[in-house]
């Protein structure tokens, strides 16, 4: 009775596979497909983000689309780079993470008539490929628009007598100690210091983008060190969960958190990439070429803010957030203007500054072109202005600027 | 007395060994419960997708064979890539297994061979000639793995202490080590871009034929040496009682820290596969926890290196084949994972029927 079993059931399964070979999985050949890299799932807030968009641009421009999750930064991304093109038939493809460009310029290299887009990082501008660009987005105005809400909390709490103005310092949990991360926490505070000017701010680094507990336990550690209120720039839900215990407001990233803490959420920053997803299917669908290094902006749509929670926010928020949105957008306030900050030059830090009397930045050399010795060797003060994200996508301020305490470094 | 007999508290069942199943019958076990586990995934897949019995299967061999009916043998490549690897660690735990020396430190000795192939490559990569340069990567592979492996063996070996816990806390200390080094060589971005030296060729426009012709020939050495050597017999001796190992003569000590270093060379030569066979470059996820698959695969192929080609060829194409069910139907990750569970779960469970039969309280008074 047993072997009958067996016996049908591998009938049934060579059936099965029979059924594959017949039918073959060809697309047709004039539409569009784009093939996604992703590298973990839906779990982490940073794909998730992603993979909304893939969704929502794709069913917008109504093209398929294929993806892959949980590639990690190894070949294993060429490989599926390969698989998309060759299987899928994709004609454009996409990653998400950082460690993806090498294997995908790799990639670029094989498939020349194949667009390859990548956020986040910095060699399309050197790597001299024309069908692979990099994208990111000058999220450092959303964190000064968020640090805009921050002051104003802190402005609030110091008029009720909570804390005197020297208290006004904040915490940031960061996840690692370069430029990304530095240019987003920085812009944090200046937007906080343009409405309270007394305000600073400690930083504690995790060395991960996502491990709930250190980014609990580092949230904590700056509170019980006199921070007033938190922000995060790092995956999990730590820092937030760990201010609504606490009862210390927070600013958030990556979207709302206002259901886990409906009494300490003020505002989040995140950048939407669906705006970039459909200006990527645009071109290829019209022939035009994608722009080797593309920065979202406000204007584009691809920096938001969530809504302002108005029961831990101060009163006003959101009106004051949109009128430095529009001045933003005029060109009026520029976020890394070298008037709002000062610098303090040694030989171990800053060094590739220059500073007027009064501690102004007049030049800054920036690691832009990559390379294996780190070698400053961009000029990026202009007229005034720390310009972030001109000279390529990804961030690249990161000087450590008066006000702002690390309490400690990780780079991983 | 008949009452108090029956009061005598007997357990519904008890778990006999067997040692009298004839091969094939077991075979035909193992193959029947590999089917039903194809099965039980499709069906399963179908409740989660909603997608059509055929349609599923085709899915998960588009995910693995891609389209190899049409003449595209680049998925087929990087499937026999994927089973090299799992295999040629599975192949590395066998030997310290057999001996009973529970070595959990697969993935920290891989990573260590890798370490020492990405330092060959990014600091002699300009300085030797190519054939030099791979010989120097392959010694230090070895050397570093084996290093690995043998420290636990010394200390198991001479102070007796726990291989389990000792092994998996090397892993700790290599992963550290990775780390370290991915900061130093990547800096800010914490990433080491592939070095373009000291890469195995591509043979015929393809890039993993190296490293699958290597573990071929591992393959079929393992085989020969744990069946036919004199080594290999005192591998099964001394696994089997160290007394006995002691008594006809074997010395333990030696024979442990040797089988050691072997299998931490052959992690190391794993490491070196990744490292210069695969990414040209290397971080903390390298090895990516196929270091404790491969403990199962060693196992389920119960020792022997061609049952294991057939173990890790099964689980491997669950693995890419379910992860292609997950993308298409945009499910979450975690669905492939549960899969890849349920067969091995079902493969364990199958040899626990072959090696043992459950004999039923009723059945034993009815026979009374």
């Amino acid at each position: 009775m047993k072997k009958l079993i067996c016996a049908l059931l591998a009938v049934a399964m060579l059936f099965s596979l029979a059924a594959c070979g017949t039918s073959s999985g060809d697309d047709s050949a004039d539409a569009l497909k784009v093939g996604f890299i992703f590298l973990h799932d839906e779990q982490s807030t940073y794909d998730k983000n992603f993979m909304d968009a893939a969704k929502a641009a794709c069913e917008a421009m109504n093209v398929e689309y294929a993806q892959k999750t949980q590639i990690p930064e190894s070949k294993d991304c060429y490989d599926a780079a390969v698989e998309l093109i060759e299987v899928d038939g994709c004609d454009i493809i996409f990653a998400d993470s950082f460690g993806h460009e090498s294997f995908l310029i790799d990639a670029a290299k094989k498939y020349p008539d194949v667009e390859f887009c990548h956020a986040t990082g910095t060699q399309a501008h050197t790597a001299g490929l024309d069908n692979f660009h990099n994208a990111f987005a000058s999220i450092y105005e959303g964190r000064y628009l968020a640090g805009v809400a921050a002051g104003m909390k802190l402005n609030e709490m110091i008029q009720a007598g909570d804390i005197t103005e020297d208290e006004a310092k904040m915490g940031y949990v960061g996840a690692f100690t370069f430029a990304e991360v530095m240019s987003g926490y920085t812009s944090f505070y200046l937007g906080a210091k343009s409405v309270c000017p007394s305000v600073t701010m400690d930083v504690k680094f995790t060395g991960s983008w996502y491990d709930e507990q250190k980014e609990k336990e580092a949230a904590q550690a700056l509170i019980s060190g006199g921070c007033v209120l938190i922000s995060q720039h790092a995956d999990s839900m730590g820092a937030p969960t760990a201010c609504e215990t606490a009862g210390v407001p927070n600013v958030s990233y990556n979207g709302s958190t206002v259901a886990a803490c409906p009494n300490t959420f003020i505002v989040s920053s995140r950048i939407d990439w669906t705006p970039y997803f459909k200006y990527m299917i645009e071109c290829v669908q019209n022939d035009k070429a994608i722009d080797t290094d593309w920065t979202g902006t406000i204007e584009t749509g691809s920096v938001v803010l969530t809504d302002v929670n108005e029961k831990a926010a101060a009163e006003g928020t959101a009106e004051k957030i949109e009128e430095v949105k529009a001045k933003l957008l005029d060109g009026s306030i520029n976020v890394f203007d070298v008037k709002n900050f000062t610098v303090t030059v040694t030989d171990e830090l800053n060094a590739s500054a220059v500073v007027d009397a009064d501690g102004h930045l007049t030049s800054y050399k920036a690691d832009v072109d990559t390379d294996e010795a780190f070698a400053k060797d961009t000029e990026v003060v202009e007229d005034g202005v720390f310009y972030e994200s001109k000279h390529r996508s990804a961030p690249y301020f990161d000087v450590e600027i008066d006000g702002i305490t690390l309490l400690d470094r990780n780079y991983g | 007395m008949n009452n108090t007999e029956k009061k005598v508290h007997e357990p519904v069942f008890h778990v006999v060994k067997r040692d009298d199943m004839p091969l094939w019958k077991a075979w035909l076990i193992r193959m029947a419960t590999i089917v039903v586990s194809f099965f039980i995934v499709g069906f399963l897949s179908i409740a989660v997708t909603g997608q059509s019995f055929a349609g599923t299967y085709e899915t998960m061999f588009s995910g693995v064979f891609g389209r190899l009916f049409e003449g595209h043998t680049t998925m087929l490549w990087k499937y026999l890539q994927e089973i090299v690897i799992l295999l040629s660690l599975a192949l590395a735990l066998t030997p310290a297994f057999k001996m009973k020396f529970w070595n959990c430190g697969a993935e920290g000795q891989a990573l260590m061979g890798g370490l020492a192939s990405i330092i060959c490559m990014i600091e002699l990569g300009d300085k030797l000639p190519y054939g030099a340069l791979l010989a120097v990567i392959a010694i230090t592979s070895i050397l570093a793995g084996a290093i690995w492996g043998v420290i636990p063996a010394i200390f198991k070996a001479l102070f007796n202490t726990n291989e389990t816990l000792f092994t998996l806390m090397m892993n700790y200390i290599a992963t550290q080590i990775i780390a370290y080094y991915v900061y130093i060589k990547g800096g800010g971005s914490n990433v080491i871009n592939p070095v373009s030296a000291g890469n195995f060729p591509s043979v015929a426009g393809n890039d993993y034929f190296v490293n699958i012709a290597i573990v071929t020939v591992i393959t079929v050495v393992m085989y020969i040496y744990l069946k036919y050597s004199k080594q290999g017999y005192e591998i099964s001796v001394v696994g089997e009682s160290q007394n006995t190992a002691r008594y006809v003569g074997i010395n333990v000590k030696k024979v442990i820290i040797r089988t050691m270093i072997i299998s931490g060379a052959l992690c190391g030569i794993t490491g070196m596969l990744l490292v210069a066979g695969k990414d040209h470059s290397i971080n903390i996820n390298s090895v990516g926890g196929q270091g404790f698959t491969a403990i199962l695969m060693s196992w389920l192929g119960q020792f022997n290196p061609f049952i294991m080609v057939v173990m890790t060829a099964i689980v491997v194409f669950l693995r890419i084949g379910v992860a292609k069910v997950v993308d298409t139907a945009l499910l979450n990750s975690s669905f492939s994972e549960i899969m890849v569970g349920v067969v091995i779960l079902m493969l364990v469970g199958c040899e626990f029927f072959i090696h043992y039969s459950i004999k039923f309280k009723h059945k034993k008074e009815a026979g009374v």
